[in-house]
């Protein structure tokens, strides 16, 4: 079948739904906007439907809310909630390091604790809620004390397998040139480590995250969670949704401060190849 | 030392090249049918560079990587200038064949990686210091690495990021050198550039160097000494002297010694392989080559 000579060939283009395909960035961000805009729309219509402002508010209502918080004290909620997140995935970060970096290094290590720690893994946080007031009080420390019992146990396990992921030729090249085991750990394990480790922190920060509104359980009276609480007592639910929006916005702040710092602590690792 | 002697000649006070000694070496992995290692007995000379070959399974990186002092073994003794080996030290460097380079280092720093290690620093003089400097230069030099001196080893080739490995495990100068088919990820140009470039090294640096390779065509091209190692049990087999001269050349590999040990070792490596299935559909597709030639049966 010969082309007719009017017509010059087309190009011919793999579809975009093939598997893997690459699309124009054009279109991407393009369909990225939609995918945000759409559930705001959504909202928006059904709240118009729905008048009982309790079941839905309208995103004006949320708004106008915020705005009120924000005479009211919003910057210092949330300052203090985040405050208590961030301790407490430091303080997590703080010993999950250290020992994951040992449980992923000496099988010893991690035959004598990786079990215990995938149990105490899936022990909810929120049930430790009472121990928590029993054993280290009402105030703040209680607070970090469920964000650190919600967190810690993932980070090992992450961290562990993150070091375990180091190539053994990394590991047997600085043996071979008469490395001792500490200056394997030190000079070859943490630095091949460390953008997955910092990759880890950045997921279990988003997880501390979502422990906010247990934490603040605990005999809070101030912050995010607490105003959540309080909010949905009072059956105010504009407030709640203002609340939940502000949490996820920080959290998304929080994650691509923390991916730039990937990009830039890395150069290795992104360089052109 | 002087500034105008050969950086890359070993200094007086470093050591030169060491001889490797297996008396009845064994080694079974737990849980395996046969022997990795069975009584294997080798006595590598100084400055040699032999060269391990045979089907996967015969043993030869298990060998090597025992010699490393990275693997134990159950019997025997080994011995590398008459010291027993009891783990990696740096006497024995090695190259691997991939994933070895540290990717948050530069070529240089790589390079230079060992000098940061105790082992190295515990009798560091100031001619030493120096040394050093000069010595990662004429390393780079060396490898034709100068221009990527200061890039990343993902930025690099496959060969060119195996030519930063072997000028990082020369930096210390180490009496042995072990290299476990370093070139088996390299396309068969680059391998060409690689061994005559390794043949270069091994002139320059008084070192032993233990090659292993499943390539007979290296084995014989690079090697004073072929050993010939076997499956199922991993034995030796047989040893091989290459009868080429010592500056080997591309030509060579067309030169009829050449080509009747190649043809040697692959009848051996054929034989002790028990690749029986292998073999079984060979004769099988030739007969049935002929049945179709002869327009018996339909293919």
């Amino acid at each position: 079948m010969s082309p007719s000579p009017s017509s010059s060939p087309r190009p011919s283009r793999r579809s975009w739904l093939a598997i893997r395909q690459g699309i124009p960035s054009g279109l991407y961000w393009g369909l990225a906007a939609c995918g945000l805009a759409l559930p705001l729309v959504v909202w928006l219509l059904a709240a118009e439907g729905h008048a009982d402002p309790v079941f839905l508010p309208s995103p004006a209502r949320v708004a106008e809310r915020v705005h009120l918080w924000w005479d009211d004290g919003l910057m210092g909620d949330v300052g203090i909630s985040t405050m208590r997140v961030v301790v407490g995935w430091a303080v997590s970060a703080l010993f999950a390091l250290p020992l994951g970096l040992m449980i992923g290094t000496w099988r010893p290590v991690q035959a004598l604790l990786e079990p215990l720690t995938d149990f105490i893994r899936y022990m909810p946080a929120v049930a430790f809620i009472p121990l928590v007031m029993v054993w280290v009080g009402i105030d703040e420390a209680a607070k970090v004390a469920i964000i650190f019992i919600g967190t810690f146990f993932q980070m090992v396990l992450m961290v562990a397998e993150d070091v375990r992921r180091v190539p053994m030729a990394q590991i047997e090249a600085a043996q071979t040139m008469g490395a001792t085991p500490m200056e394997v750990v030190e000079k070859v394990i943490v630095p091949s480590a460390k953008p997955a480790l910092l990759d880890t922190l950045r997921v279990t920060m988003g997880w501390a995250w979502t422990y906010l509104v247990v934490a603040e359980l605990v005999a809070a009276n101030s912050g995010l969670g607490y105003a959540i609480l309080k909010a949905q007592r009072f059956l105010q639910t504009d407030k709640i949704f203002a609340g939940i929006l502000m949490i996820g916005l920080i959290g998304l702040l929080i994650d691509q401060l923390m991916r730039l710092a990937h990009r830039k602590a890395f150069p290795w690792l992104h360089a052109r190849h | 030392m002087s500034p105008t002697a050969n950086p890359t000649a070993p200094s007086q006070a470093g050591a030169s090249a060491l001889g490797i000694q297996c008396t009845q070496l064994c080694k079974t992995y737990p849980g395996a049918k046969a022997p990795a290692l069975q009584d294997v007995n080798l006595t590598v000379q100084p400055n040699e560079f032999i060269v391990f070959v045979g089907a996967s399974g015969c043993g030869k990186s298990t060998l090597l990587r025992t010699i490393a002092g990275l693997e134990a073994f159950d019997q025997g003794t080994l011995t590398v200038g008459g010291q027993p080996v009891t783990g990696p030290g740096l006497d024995r460097a090695m190259v691997f064949q991939h994933y070895s380079l540290y990717p948050w280092l530069t070529v240089q720093e790589n390079i230079k990686f060992c000098r940061q290690l105790q082992a190295h620093t515990a009798e560091r003089t100031s001619a030493d210091v120096e040394d050093a400097a000069g010595r990662a230069d004429a390393l780079l030099r060396l490898m034709g690495l100068t221009h990527v001196a200061k890039a990343y080893p993902s930025e690099l080739s496959g060969g060119m990021q195996q030519r930063v490995a072997i000028a990082r495990a020369l930096m210390s100068r180490p009496p042995v050198l072990l290299m476990d088919e370093p070139f088996g990820a390299l396309d068969a140009q680059t391998r060409e550039v690689m061994h005559d470039l390794i043949q270069h090294v091994h002139r320059l640096e008084r070192t032993t160097i233990v090659f292993v390779t499943h390539d007979v065509d290296e084995a014989i091209y690079l090697g004073d000494r072929v050993v010939l190692m076997a499956p199922r049990p991993g034995r030796i087999d047989s040893v091989h002297t290459v009868p080429l001269p010592e500056h080997r050349t591309q030509d060579m590999k067309l030169a009829p010694e050449f080509l009747r040990l190649k043809r040697q070792l692959l009848d051996r490596i054929r034989d002790t392989s028990g690749m029986k299935t292998d073999l079984d559909l060979l004769a099988q597709l030739s007969r049935s080559a002929a049945d179709v030639a002869s327009g018996a049966t339909p293919l």
